[in-house]
Protein backbone atom coordinates (compact mmCIF):
# COMPACT_ATOMS: atom_id res chain seq x y z
CA UNK A 1 0.00 0.00 0.00
CA UNK A 2 2.67 2.07 0.63
CA UNK A 3 4.57 2.17 -2.09
CA UNK A 4 2.03 2.02 -3.78
CA UNK A 5 1.09 5.55 -2.75
CA UNK A 6 4.89 6.84 -3.03
CA UNK A 7 4.18 5.96 -6.85
CA UNK A 8 1.09 8.07 -6.94
CA UNK A 9 2.45 10.72 -5.49
CA UNK A 10 5.91 10.59 -7.87
CA UNK A 11 3.05 10.50 -10.78
CA UNK A 12 1.31 13.62 -9.76
CA UNK A 13 4.94 15.47 -9.52
CA UNK A 14 5.65 14.47 -13.21
CA UNK A 15 1.94 15.35 -14.42
CA UNK A 16 2.01 18.82 -13.07
CA UNK A 17 5.32 20.72 -13.51
CA UNK A 18 4.93 21.85 -16.61
CA UNK A 19 2.22 23.88 -16.06
CA UNK A 20 3.17 28.02 -17.36
CA UNK A 21 6.23 26.39 -19.12
CA UNK A 22 4.72 24.41 -21.50
CA UNK A 23 3.51 27.10 -23.82
CA UNK A 24 6.56 28.77 -23.59
CA UNK A 25 8.47 25.83 -24.21
CA UNK A 26 6.29 25.13 -27.13
CA UNK A 27 7.08 28.60 -28.10
CA UNK A 28 10.56 28.38 -27.96
CA UNK A 29 10.73 24.94 -29.83
CA UNK A 30 8.60 26.43 -32.59
CA UNK A 31 10.96 29.70 -32.62
CA UNK A 32 14.43 27.52 -32.84
CA UNK A 33 12.23 25.29 -35.93
CA UNK A 34 11.54 28.32 -38.15
CA UNK A 35 15.03 29.66 -37.42
CA UNK A 36 16.37 26.41 -38.19
CA UNK A 37 14.06 26.37 -41.59
CA UNK A 38 15.25 29.62 -42.54
CA UNK A 39 18.96 29.09 -42.48
CA UNK A 40 18.51 26.01 -44.23
CA UNK A 41 16.81 28.08 -47.43
CA UNK A 42 19.24 31.06 -46.77
CA UNK A 43 22.27 29.73 -49.02
CA UNK A 44 20.01 28.65 -51.82
CA UNK A 45 18.82 32.28 -51.82
CA UNK A 46 21.66 34.02 -51.93
CA UNK A 47 23.61 32.00 -54.39
CA UNK A 48 20.34 31.84 -56.51
CA UNK A 49 20.54 35.99 -56.36
CA UNK A 50 23.98 36.03 -56.84
CA UNK A 51 24.29 33.82 -60.05
CA UNK A 52 22.27 32.87 -62.72
CA UNK A 53 20.88 29.52 -62.69
CA UNK A 54 20.31 27.26 -65.54
CA UNK A 55 17.55 24.78 -65.39
CA UNK A 56 18.70 21.79 -67.75
CA UNK A 57 15.42 18.39 -67.67
CA UNK A 58 14.89 16.00 -69.44
CA UNK A 59 16.21 12.08 -70.59
CA UNK A 60 17.79 10.14 -68.11
CA UNK A 61 20.06 8.85 -70.23
CA UNK A 62 22.04 11.95 -71.08
CA UNK A 63 21.73 13.14 -67.37
CA UNK A 64 24.60 11.50 -66.23
CA UNK A 65 26.98 13.52 -69.10
CA UNK A 66 24.75 16.84 -68.86
CA UNK A 67 26.18 16.43 -65.17
CA UNK A 68 29.25 16.12 -65.95
CA UNK A 69 29.82 18.93 -68.31
CA UNK A 70 27.99 21.20 -65.91
CA UNK A 71 30.46 20.37 -63.50
CA UNK A 72 32.88 21.47 -65.64
CA UNK A 73 31.28 24.66 -67.07
CA UNK A 74 30.32 25.65 -63.00
CA UNK A 75 34.51 24.94 -62.70
CA UNK A 76 34.86 27.59 -65.05
CA UNK A 77 32.46 30.13 -64.42
CA UNK A 78 32.16 30.62 -60.93
CA UNK A 79 28.96 31.72 -59.86
CA UNK A 80 26.92 30.31 -62.19
CA UNK A 81 24.57 27.56 -61.65
CA UNK A 82 23.32 24.88 -64.12
CA UNK A 83 20.82 22.42 -62.29
CA UNK A 84 20.87 19.24 -64.01
CA UNK A 85 17.70 17.12 -63.85
CA UNK A 86 16.37 13.55 -65.02
CA UNK A 87 12.47 13.00 -65.19
CA UNK A 88 12.82 11.24 -68.93
CA UNK A 89 12.91 12.69 -72.63
CA UNK A 90 9.03 13.76 -72.34
CA UNK A 91 9.49 15.36 -69.15
CA UNK A 92 12.05 17.34 -70.46
CA UNK A 93 9.92 18.47 -73.59
CA UNK A 94 7.00 19.19 -71.53
CA UNK A 95 9.29 21.09 -68.67
CA UNK A 96 11.04 22.80 -72.16
CA UNK A 97 7.15 23.83 -73.24
CA UNK A 98 6.10 25.07 -69.84
CA UNK A 99 8.97 26.89 -69.15
CA UNK A 100 9.68 24.61 -65.91
CA UNK A 101 13.51 24.29 -67.66
CA UNK A 102 15.45 26.70 -69.60
CA UNK A 103 17.03 23.61 -71.66
CA UNK A 104 15.01 19.83 -72.87
CA UNK A 105 17.51 16.75 -72.85
CA UNK A 106 15.81 14.33 -75.40
CA UNK A 107 16.66 11.00 -76.37
CA UNK A 108 14.50 10.26 -78.82
CA UNK A 109 13.95 12.28 -81.76
CA UNK A 110 10.91 14.91 -81.64
CA UNK A 111 7.20 14.37 -82.56
CA UNK A 112 4.15 16.26 -83.79
CA UNK A 113 4.20 19.56 -81.90
CA UNK A 114 6.99 18.85 -80.12
CA UNK A 115 9.43 19.67 -83.45
CA UNK A 116 8.60 23.62 -82.26
CA UNK A 117 10.86 23.53 -80.11
CA UNK A 118 14.10 24.56 -81.11
CA UNK A 119 17.10 21.36 -81.06
CA UNK A 120 20.50 21.10 -80.96
CA UNK A 121 22.42 17.16 -81.39
CA UNK A 122 25.03 17.26 -79.10
CA UNK A 123 25.92 13.73 -79.31
CA UNK A 124 24.57 11.00 -81.04
CA UNK A 125 24.12 7.16 -78.83
CA UNK A 126 24.78 4.06 -80.43
CA UNK A 127 22.57 0.99 -79.20
CA UNK A 128 24.50 -2.28 -79.03
CA UNK A 129 22.75 -5.47 -78.86
CA UNK A 130 24.72 -7.46 -76.25
CA UNK A 131 24.83 -10.56 -75.22
CA UNK A 132 27.35 -13.38 -72.67
CA UNK A 133 31.48 -13.42 -74.08
CA UNK A 134 30.85 -17.31 -74.16
CA UNK A 135 28.35 -17.06 -77.27
CA UNK A 136 29.91 -18.04 -80.29
CA UNK A 137 27.56 -15.75 -82.28
CA UNK A 138 29.00 -12.45 -83.90
CA UNK A 139 26.48 -11.11 -86.22
CA UNK A 140 22.43 -11.03 -86.13
CA UNK A 141 20.14 -9.21 -88.81
CA UNK A 142 18.24 -6.65 -87.59
CA UNK A 143 14.98 -9.02 -88.67
CA UNK A 144 16.56 -11.83 -86.52
CA UNK A 145 16.79 -9.22 -83.88
CA UNK A 146 13.66 -8.08 -84.26
CA UNK A 147 11.82 -11.90 -84.53
CA UNK A 148 13.94 -12.73 -80.60
CA UNK A 149 12.36 -9.59 -78.90
CA UNK A 150 9.01 -10.22 -80.65
CA UNK A 151 9.44 -13.98 -79.18
CA UNK A 152 9.44 -15.82 -82.28
CA UNK A 153 12.73 -17.39 -82.12
CA UNK A 154 12.56 -18.20 -78.59
CA UNK A 155 15.78 -20.82 -78.67
CA UNK A 156 19.57 -20.36 -79.94
CA UNK A 157 19.19 -23.16 -81.84
CA UNK A 158 19.16 -21.88 -85.62
CA UNK A 159 21.47 -19.05 -84.45
CA UNK A 160 24.29 -21.00 -82.98
CA UNK A 161 23.35 -24.25 -82.37
CA UNK A 162 22.79 -24.47 -79.11
CA UNK A 163 19.68 -25.90 -77.68
CA UNK A 164 19.21 -23.25 -75.03
CA UNK A 165 16.06 -21.10 -74.05
CA UNK A 166 16.93 -17.52 -75.25
CA UNK A 167 16.45 -15.19 -72.16
CA UNK A 168 15.25 -11.46 -73.19
CA UNK A 169 15.98 -8.84 -71.83
CA UNK A 170 14.85 -5.35 -71.47
CA UNK A 171 14.22 -2.20 -70.54
CA UNK A 172 10.86 -1.10 -68.84
CA UNK A 173 7.91 0.82 -70.78
CA UNK A 174 8.71 4.80 -70.98
CA UNK A 175 12.49 4.35 -70.51
CA UNK A 176 14.26 6.35 -73.49
CA UNK A 177 16.74 3.44 -74.43
CA UNK A 178 13.52 0.89 -74.66
CA UNK A 179 12.05 3.73 -76.89
CA UNK A 180 14.88 4.16 -78.70
CA UNK A 181 14.95 0.34 -79.31
CA UNK A 182 10.98 0.07 -80.12
CA UNK A 183 11.68 2.59 -82.40
CA UNK A 184 14.73 1.66 -84.57
CA UNK A 185 13.87 -2.37 -84.82
CA UNK A 186 10.58 -3.22 -83.76
CA UNK A 187 8.41 -0.73 -85.32
CA UNK A 188 4.68 -1.07 -84.88
CA UNK A 189 5.30 -4.43 -83.03
CA UNK A 190 4.95 -5.33 -79.64
CA UNK A 191 8.30 -6.71 -77.47
CA UNK A 192 7.42 -10.25 -75.79
CA UNK A 193 5.96 -10.22 -72.20
CA UNK A 194 7.85 -13.11 -71.40
CA UNK A 195 10.69 -10.27 -71.55
CA UNK A 196 13.12 -10.01 -68.46
CA UNK A 197 12.51 -6.10 -67.61
CA UNK A 198 15.04 -4.50 -65.59
CA UNK A 199 15.03 -0.67 -64.87
CA UNK A 200 18.64 0.76 -65.96
CA UNK A 201 21.28 0.08 -68.55
CA UNK A 202 23.68 -1.24 -65.96
CA UNK A 203 21.56 -4.22 -64.39
CA UNK A 204 20.45 -4.95 -67.89
CA UNK A 205 24.55 -5.49 -68.45
CA UNK A 206 25.17 -7.40 -65.46
CA UNK A 207 22.26 -9.97 -66.20
CA UNK A 208 23.49 -10.33 -69.80
CA UNK A 209 26.65 -10.61 -68.42
CA UNK A 210 25.66 -13.52 -66.29
CA UNK A 211 23.35 -15.41 -67.95
CA UNK A 212 24.95 -17.92 -71.25
CA UNK A 213 21.66 -17.69 -72.76
CA UNK A 214 20.70 -13.52 -72.31
CA UNK A 215 20.61 -11.22 -75.11
CA UNK A 216 19.48 -7.98 -74.43
CA UNK A 217 20.61 -3.94 -75.49
CA UNK A 218 22.10 -1.21 -73.83
CA UNK A 219 23.20 2.11 -74.52
CA UNK A 220 26.73 1.69 -76.67
CA UNK A 221 28.61 3.42 -74.12
CA UNK A 222 28.13 1.12 -71.40
CA UNK A 223 29.34 -2.11 -73.01
CA UNK A 224 32.27 -2.92 -71.47
CA UNK A 225 34.09 -6.59 -71.57
CA UNK A 226 32.09 -7.97 -69.70
CA UNK A 227 29.37 -8.30 -72.53
CA UNK A 228 29.86 -9.13 -76.22
CA UNK A 229 28.55 -6.17 -78.59
CA UNK A 230 26.97 -7.85 -81.76
CA UNK A 231 27.34 -6.51 -85.23
CA UNK A 232 24.18 -5.91 -86.93
CA UNK A 233 23.49 -6.77 -90.80
CA UNK A 234 27.52 -7.21 -90.70
CA UNK A 235 28.09 -4.12 -89.03
CA UNK A 236 30.00 -3.55 -85.77
CA UNK A 237 29.13 -0.60 -83.48
CA UNK A 238 31.59 1.20 -83.99
CA UNK A 239 32.22 4.97 -84.14
CA UNK A 240 33.12 5.19 -87.69
CA UNK A 241 30.13 3.13 -88.82
CA UNK A 242 27.73 5.42 -86.60
CA UNK A 243 29.39 8.24 -88.29
CA UNK A 244 28.72 6.85 -91.29
CA UNK A 245 25.44 5.77 -90.85
CA UNK A 246 26.11 2.47 -91.51
CA UNK A 247 24.95 1.55 -87.89
CA UNK A 248 21.56 1.42 -87.81
CA UNK A 249 20.75 1.24 -83.88
CA UNK A 250 21.90 4.97 -83.14
CA UNK A 251 19.72 7.83 -81.53
CA UNK A 252 20.59 11.61 -81.11
CA UNK A 253 21.61 13.29 -77.71
CA UNK A 254 18.77 16.53 -78.53
CA UNK A 255 19.28 19.73 -76.02
CA UNK A 256 16.35 21.95 -76.66
CA UNK A 257 14.88 25.16 -76.09
CA UNK A 258 11.85 27.10 -76.79
CA UNK A 259 13.39 29.89 -78.60
CA UNK A 260 16.51 30.57 -79.76
CA UNK A 261 18.76 29.79 -77.16
CA UNK A 262 20.58 33.24 -76.05
CA UNK A 263 22.16 33.83 -72.64
CA UNK A 264 23.56 31.54 -70.41
CA UNK A 265 21.74 28.57 -71.73
CA UNK A 266 23.55 29.66 -75.45
CA UNK A 267 27.06 29.85 -73.09
CA UNK A 268 26.12 26.46 -72.21
CA UNK A 269 24.99 25.00 -75.45
CA UNK A 270 28.00 26.42 -77.00
CA UNK A 271 30.21 24.92 -74.34
CA UNK A 272 29.37 21.51 -74.59
CA UNK A 273 29.76 22.04 -78.79
CA UNK A 274 33.02 23.27 -77.69
CA UNK A 275 36.35 20.95 -78.64
CA UNK A 276 37.14 20.17 -75.05
CA UNK A 277 33.33 18.76 -74.13
CA UNK A 278 33.34 16.66 -77.23
CA UNK A 279 36.15 15.49 -76.86
CA UNK A 280 34.88 13.71 -73.06
CA UNK A 281 31.54 12.90 -74.80
CA UNK A 282 34.38 11.02 -76.40
CA UNK A 283 36.12 9.42 -73.84
CA UNK A 284 32.94 8.56 -72.12
CA UNK A 285 31.95 6.27 -75.31
CA UNK A 286 29.61 8.36 -76.87
CA UNK A 287 29.79 9.53 -80.50
CA UNK A 288 30.41 13.27 -80.76
CA UNK A 289 28.83 15.34 -83.67
CA UNK A 290 30.71 16.11 -85.95
CA UNK A 291 33.91 18.61 -85.19
CA UNK A 292 33.96 22.10 -86.24
CA UNK A 293 30.87 21.99 -87.65
CA UNK A 294 28.16 24.91 -86.60
CA UNK A 295 25.12 24.15 -84.41
CA UNK A 296 22.77 23.09 -86.49
CA UNK A 297 19.12 24.13 -85.33
CA UNK A 298 15.55 23.38 -87.03
CA UNK A 299 12.96 25.09 -86.31
CA UNK B 1 -11.99 21.39 -12.01
CA UNK B 2 -8.75 21.20 -10.23
CA UNK B 3 -5.00 21.57 -11.99
CA UNK B 4 -4.74 18.32 -12.50
CA UNK B 5 -7.59 17.65 -13.97
CA UNK B 6 -7.50 20.27 -16.29
CA UNK B 7 -3.84 19.12 -17.21
CA UNK B 8 -5.30 15.56 -18.03
CA UNK B 9 -7.47 17.28 -20.55
CA UNK B 10 -5.22 19.33 -22.53
CA UNK B 11 -3.03 16.01 -22.49
CA UNK B 12 -5.40 13.74 -23.96
CA UNK B 13 -6.40 16.89 -26.22
CA UNK B 14 -2.89 17.01 -27.18
CA UNK B 15 -2.72 13.37 -28.00
CA UNK B 16 -6.57 13.24 -29.32
CA UNK B 17 -5.08 15.60 -32.40
CA UNK B 18 -1.24 13.94 -33.48
CA UNK B 19 -3.35 10.61 -33.03
CA UNK B 20 -5.70 12.24 -35.60
CA UNK B 21 -3.09 13.81 -37.53
CA UNK B 22 -1.25 10.53 -38.35
CA UNK B 23 -5.07 9.06 -39.20
CA UNK B 24 -5.65 11.80 -41.62
CA UNK B 25 -2.54 11.80 -42.96
CA UNK B 26 -3.20 8.10 -43.96
CA UNK B 27 -6.63 9.23 -44.98
CA UNK B 28 -4.87 11.91 -47.20
CA UNK B 29 -2.92 8.91 -48.88
CA UNK B 30 -6.04 7.06 -49.67
CA UNK B 31 -7.62 9.69 -51.34
CA UNK B 32 -4.95 10.88 -53.33
CA UNK B 33 -4.14 7.38 -54.55
CA UNK B 34 -7.88 7.06 -55.32
CA UNK B 35 -8.30 10.25 -56.65
CA UNK B 36 -5.20 9.98 -59.50
CA UNK B 37 -5.61 6.26 -59.95
CA UNK B 38 -9.57 5.27 -60.62
CA UNK B 39 -10.53 8.05 -63.64
CA UNK B 40 -8.46 6.14 -65.81
CA UNK B 41 -9.86 3.02 -64.71
CA UNK B 42 -13.39 4.13 -65.49
CA UNK B 43 -12.15 5.72 -68.43
CA UNK B 44 -10.94 2.27 -69.93
CA UNK B 45 -13.26 -0.28 -67.62
CA UNK B 46 -12.52 -1.82 -64.71
CA UNK B 47 -12.58 -5.12 -66.46
CA UNK B 48 -9.49 -4.31 -68.86
CA UNK B 49 -7.56 -3.57 -65.78
CA UNK B 50 -8.48 -6.62 -63.33
CA UNK B 51 -8.58 -9.21 -66.36
CA UNK B 52 -6.54 -7.93 -69.08
CA UNK B 53 -3.15 -9.85 -69.25
CA UNK B 54 -1.14 -7.20 -71.45
CA UNK B 55 0.45 -4.37 -70.07
CA UNK B 56 1.97 -1.95 -72.89
CA UNK B 57 1.06 1.37 -71.14
CA UNK B 58 2.39 3.04 -74.48
CA UNK B 59 0.17 1.57 -76.34
CA UNK B 60 -2.95 2.34 -73.73
CA UNK B 61 -3.12 -1.61 -72.69
CA UNK B 62 -3.04 -1.64 -69.46
CA UNK B 63 -3.85 -4.94 -68.17
CA UNK B 64 -2.85 -5.66 -64.76
CA UNK B 65 -3.83 -9.50 -64.35
CA UNK B 66 -0.15 -10.39 -64.80
CA UNK B 67 0.85 -8.41 -61.71
CA UNK B 68 -1.87 -9.78 -59.71
CA UNK B 69 -1.04 -12.81 -60.04
CA UNK B 70 2.38 -12.62 -59.71
CA UNK B 71 1.69 -10.45 -56.44
CA UNK B 72 -0.22 -13.55 -54.91
CA UNK B 73 1.89 -15.90 -56.77
CA UNK B 74 5.04 -14.77 -55.04
CA UNK B 75 3.23 -14.11 -51.69
CA UNK B 76 1.92 -17.52 -51.03
CA UNK B 77 5.44 -18.63 -52.36
CA UNK B 78 7.17 -16.38 -49.65
CA UNK B 79 4.38 -17.88 -46.94
CA UNK B 80 4.92 -21.75 -48.11
CA UNK B 81 8.51 -21.60 -46.87
CA UNK B 82 8.63 -18.72 -44.57
CA UNK B 83 5.78 -20.11 -42.16
CA UNK B 84 7.20 -23.74 -41.36
CA UNK B 85 10.55 -22.32 -40.99
CA UNK B 86 9.47 -19.39 -38.61
CA UNK B 87 7.47 -21.50 -36.37
CA UNK B 88 9.74 -24.52 -36.37
CA UNK B 89 12.27 -21.92 -35.08
CA UNK B 90 10.48 -20.38 -32.83
CA UNK B 91 8.83 -23.39 -31.16
CA UNK B 92 12.29 -24.79 -31.42
CA UNK B 93 13.41 -21.41 -29.21
CA UNK B 94 10.68 -21.33 -26.50
CA UNK B 95 9.94 -25.16 -25.60
CA UNK B 96 12.92 -27.17 -26.44
CA UNK B 97 16.11 -25.09 -26.61
CA UNK B 98 17.90 -23.88 -23.39
CA UNK B 99 17.58 -20.95 -22.36
CA UNK B 100 20.92 -19.13 -22.77
CA UNK B 101 20.60 -20.37 -26.63
CA UNK B 102 17.55 -18.62 -27.02
CA UNK B 103 18.89 -15.11 -25.15
CA UNK B 104 21.61 -15.67 -27.82
CA UNK B 105 19.49 -16.41 -31.14
CA UNK B 106 16.21 -14.34 -30.37
CA UNK B 107 18.11 -11.32 -30.75
CA UNK B 108 19.97 -12.50 -33.71
CA UNK B 109 16.86 -12.93 -35.45
CA UNK B 110 15.54 -9.85 -34.66
CA UNK B 111 18.51 -8.56 -36.36
CA UNK B 112 17.37 -10.10 -39.34
CA UNK B 113 14.56 -7.97 -39.34
CA UNK B 114 17.11 -4.51 -39.60
CA UNK B 115 19.35 -5.54 -42.80
CA UNK B 116 17.84 -3.60 -45.70
CA UNK B 117 15.51 -5.09 -48.37
CA UNK B 118 18.05 -3.67 -51.02
CA UNK B 119 21.12 -6.60 -49.54
CA UNK B 120 18.16 -9.29 -49.29
CA UNK B 121 17.84 -8.51 -53.00
CA UNK B 122 21.56 -7.96 -53.69
CA UNK B 123 22.62 -11.36 -52.36
CA UNK B 124 19.78 -12.79 -54.17
CA UNK B 125 20.69 -12.25 -57.21
CA UNK B 126 24.71 -12.78 -56.81
CA UNK B 127 23.99 -16.54 -55.12
CA UNK B 128 20.53 -17.24 -55.85
CA UNK B 129 19.55 -16.44 -58.73
CA UNK B 130 22.69 -18.04 -61.09
CA UNK B 131 22.63 -21.18 -58.32
CA UNK B 132 18.66 -21.60 -59.95
CA UNK B 133 19.87 -21.28 -63.01
CA UNK B 134 22.56 -23.59 -63.30
CA UNK B 135 20.56 -26.37 -60.83
CA UNK B 136 17.18 -25.87 -62.01
CA UNK B 137 17.35 -23.95 -65.76
CA UNK B 138 15.44 -21.12 -66.47
CA UNK B 139 16.88 -17.42 -66.23
CA UNK B 140 16.80 -17.91 -62.32
CA UNK B 141 15.31 -14.82 -62.46
CA UNK B 142 12.07 -16.29 -60.66
CA UNK B 143 8.64 -16.71 -59.17
CA UNK B 144 11.33 -19.11 -56.96
CA UNK B 145 13.86 -16.96 -56.45
CA UNK B 146 11.35 -13.59 -55.26
CA UNK B 147 9.75 -16.57 -52.89
CA UNK B 148 12.88 -17.83 -51.16
CA UNK B 149 14.03 -14.40 -50.65
CA UNK B 150 10.90 -13.07 -49.58
CA UNK B 151 10.62 -16.29 -47.38
CA UNK B 152 13.33 -15.13 -45.51
CA UNK B 153 12.40 -11.93 -45.35
CA UNK B 154 9.57 -12.67 -43.28
CA UNK B 155 10.87 -14.74 -40.98
CA UNK B 156 11.84 -12.38 -38.02
CA UNK B 157 8.14 -10.92 -37.80
CA UNK B 158 6.93 -14.46 -37.72
CA UNK B 159 9.44 -15.92 -35.50
CA UNK B 160 9.59 -13.16 -33.01
CA UNK B 161 5.68 -12.58 -32.95
CA UNK B 162 5.45 -16.36 -32.31
CA UNK B 163 7.90 -16.57 -29.84
CA UNK B 164 5.81 -13.84 -28.04
CA UNK B 165 2.99 -15.49 -28.28
CA UNK B 166 4.32 -18.89 -27.57
CA UNK B 167 5.83 -17.68 -24.18
CA UNK B 168 2.45 -15.93 -23.33
CA UNK B 169 0.38 -19.45 -22.87
CA UNK B 170 0.65 -20.05 -19.24
CA UNK B 171 3.07 -22.70 -18.07
CA UNK B 172 0.10 -24.31 -16.16
CA UNK B 173 -0.89 -25.32 -19.50
CA UNK B 174 1.79 -27.34 -20.02
CA UNK B 175 2.05 -28.61 -16.45
CA UNK B 176 -1.10 -30.17 -16.96
CA UNK B 177 -1.08 -31.91 -20.10
CA UNK B 178 2.84 -33.28 -19.01
CA UNK B 179 1.19 -34.75 -15.97
CA UNK B 180 -1.27 -36.16 -18.04
CA UNK B 181 1.61 -38.33 -19.61
CA UNK B 182 1.55 -36.33 -22.58
CA UNK B 183 5.46 -35.86 -24.39
CA UNK B 184 6.54 -32.41 -24.41
CA UNK B 185 6.33 -32.96 -28.48
CA UNK B 186 2.77 -33.66 -27.64
CA UNK B 187 2.42 -30.72 -25.30
CA UNK B 188 3.55 -28.87 -27.67
CA UNK B 189 0.91 -29.66 -30.49
CA UNK B 190 -2.01 -29.95 -28.62
CA UNK B 191 -1.47 -27.45 -25.84
CA UNK B 192 0.66 -25.05 -26.71
CA UNK B 193 0.39 -24.20 -30.10
CA UNK B 194 -3.83 -24.19 -30.46
CA UNK B 195 -2.95 -21.94 -27.15
CA UNK B 196 -1.17 -19.64 -29.34
CA UNK B 197 -2.58 -19.62 -32.95
CA UNK B 198 -4.21 -16.22 -32.16
CA UNK B 199 -0.93 -14.90 -32.02
CA UNK B 200 0.97 -17.04 -34.43
CA UNK B 201 -1.69 -16.21 -36.67
CA UNK B 202 -1.22 -12.43 -36.34
CA UNK B 203 2.32 -12.96 -37.06
CA UNK B 204 1.75 -14.70 -40.34
CA UNK B 205 -0.57 -11.90 -41.39
CA UNK B 206 2.20 -9.01 -40.59
CA UNK B 207 4.50 -11.79 -42.43
CA UNK B 208 2.10 -11.65 -45.80
CA UNK B 209 2.04 -7.39 -44.96
CA UNK B 210 5.66 -7.47 -46.02
CA UNK B 211 6.26 -9.79 -48.28
CA UNK B 212 3.12 -8.53 -50.39
CA UNK B 213 4.41 -5.00 -49.93
CA UNK B 214 7.91 -5.95 -50.45
CA UNK B 215 9.79 -3.76 -53.74
CA UNK B 216 13.32 -3.78 -54.17
CA UNK B 217 14.00 -6.96 -53.19
CA UNK B 218 11.64 -8.42 -55.45
CA UNK B 219 12.28 -6.12 -58.62
CA UNK B 220 16.12 -7.66 -58.28
CA UNK B 221 15.62 -11.48 -58.63
CA UNK B 222 12.07 -11.62 -60.11
CA UNK B 223 12.76 -10.50 -63.66
CA UNK B 224 9.99 -8.59 -63.67
CA UNK B 225 8.34 -9.85 -66.85
CA UNK B 226 4.58 -8.76 -67.30
CA UNK B 227 3.32 -12.13 -67.93
CA UNK B 228 1.68 -14.96 -66.13
CA UNK B 229 5.05 -17.42 -64.69
CA UNK B 230 4.16 -20.74 -66.64
CA UNK B 231 6.54 -22.21 -63.74
CA UNK B 232 7.74 -21.31 -60.70
CA UNK B 233 11.40 -20.87 -62.62
CA UNK B 234 9.51 -18.39 -64.64
CA UNK B 235 10.27 -14.53 -63.90
CA UNK B 236 7.52 -13.15 -62.71
CA UNK B 237 6.18 -9.03 -61.72
CA UNK B 238 4.34 -7.83 -58.92
CA UNK B 239 2.46 -5.41 -57.81
CA UNK B 240 4.58 -3.12 -56.09
CA UNK B 241 7.29 -3.78 -58.94
CA UNK B 242 5.41 -2.46 -61.29
CA UNK B 243 4.75 1.00 -60.03
CA UNK B 244 8.49 1.16 -58.61
CA UNK B 245 9.79 -0.42 -61.94
CA UNK B 246 8.15 2.00 -64.31
CA UNK B 247 7.23 5.12 -62.71
CA UNK B 248 10.75 6.65 -63.13
CA UNK B 249 9.58 8.06 -66.85
CA UNK B 250 5.49 7.26 -66.49
CA UNK B 251 3.45 10.43 -67.42
CA UNK B 252 0.07 10.83 -68.42
CA UNK B 253 -2.20 8.06 -68.62
CA UNK B 254 0.80 6.25 -68.24
CA UNK B 255 1.37 7.60 -64.75
CA UNK B 256 -2.48 7.09 -63.86
CA UNK B 257 -1.84 3.34 -64.50
CA UNK B 258 0.43 3.00 -61.83
CA UNK B 259 -1.73 4.81 -59.54
CA UNK B 260 -4.46 2.07 -60.74
CA UNK B 261 -1.85 -0.54 -59.94
CA UNK B 262 -1.64 1.11 -56.41
CA UNK B 263 -5.47 1.14 -56.01
CA UNK B 264 -5.87 -2.75 -56.62
CA UNK B 265 -2.82 -3.25 -54.64
CA UNK B 266 -4.39 -1.20 -51.68
CA UNK B 267 -7.92 -3.04 -52.12
CA UNK B 268 -6.43 -6.60 -52.28
CA UNK B 269 -4.36 -5.76 -48.79
CA UNK B 270 -7.36 -4.64 -47.48
CA UNK B 271 -9.23 -7.94 -48.67
CA UNK B 272 -6.42 -9.93 -47.55
CA UNK B 273 -5.93 -8.41 -44.36
CA UNK B 274 -10.00 -8.43 -43.67
CA UNK B 275 -9.86 -12.17 -44.48
CA UNK B 276 -6.87 -12.86 -41.70
CA UNK B 277 -8.72 -10.61 -39.17
CA UNK B 278 -12.23 -12.42 -39.32
CA UNK B 279 -10.41 -15.98 -39.41
CA UNK B 280 -8.24 -14.59 -36.55
CA UNK B 281 -11.62 -13.50 -34.58
CA UNK B 282 -13.09 -16.57 -35.13
CA UNK B 283 -10.52 -18.62 -33.99
CA UNK B 284 -10.47 -16.61 -30.53
CA UNK B 285 -14.01 -17.17 -30.24
CA UNK B 286 -13.74 -20.79 -29.86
Amino acid sequence: METEELHWKAVRARVSRPRMGTIFYRLKFLLVFLLLVTLAFFPSCRSGRRGHSLVVAGSTSIQPFADKWAEVFMEKRPGEIVDVQGGGSSAGIQAVLTGAAHIGMSSRELKGDEKELYQIEVAHDGLAIIVHPSNPLDNLTIEQVKSIFLGEITTWETLNGQKKAITVVVREEGSGTRGAFQELVMGKSRITKKAIVQDSNGTVREIVSRDPNAIGFISLGLVNDSVKALALNGVKPTEEAILKKEYKLVRPFLFLTRETPSGLAREFIDFVLSDEIQELVHKEGLIPVRRGSRPEGSR
Amino acid sequence: MTKLEKNDRLVRLGLLMIALSAISVLAIITLFIFEQGTPIMFRYGFKSFLLGQDWYPSEKSFGLLPMIVGSLMVTFGALIIGVPLGLASAIFLTEFSHRRLTRILKPVIELLAGIPSVVYGFIGLMFLVPFIRDNFGGPGLSVLAASLILGIMILPTVISIAIDSIRAVPDSYREGSIALGATRWQTVRMVVLPAARSGIIAGIILGMGRAIGETMAVIMVAGNAADIPGSILAPVRTLTSNIALEMAYASGEHREALFATGVILFIIIMILNTIANVTSTRQRKK
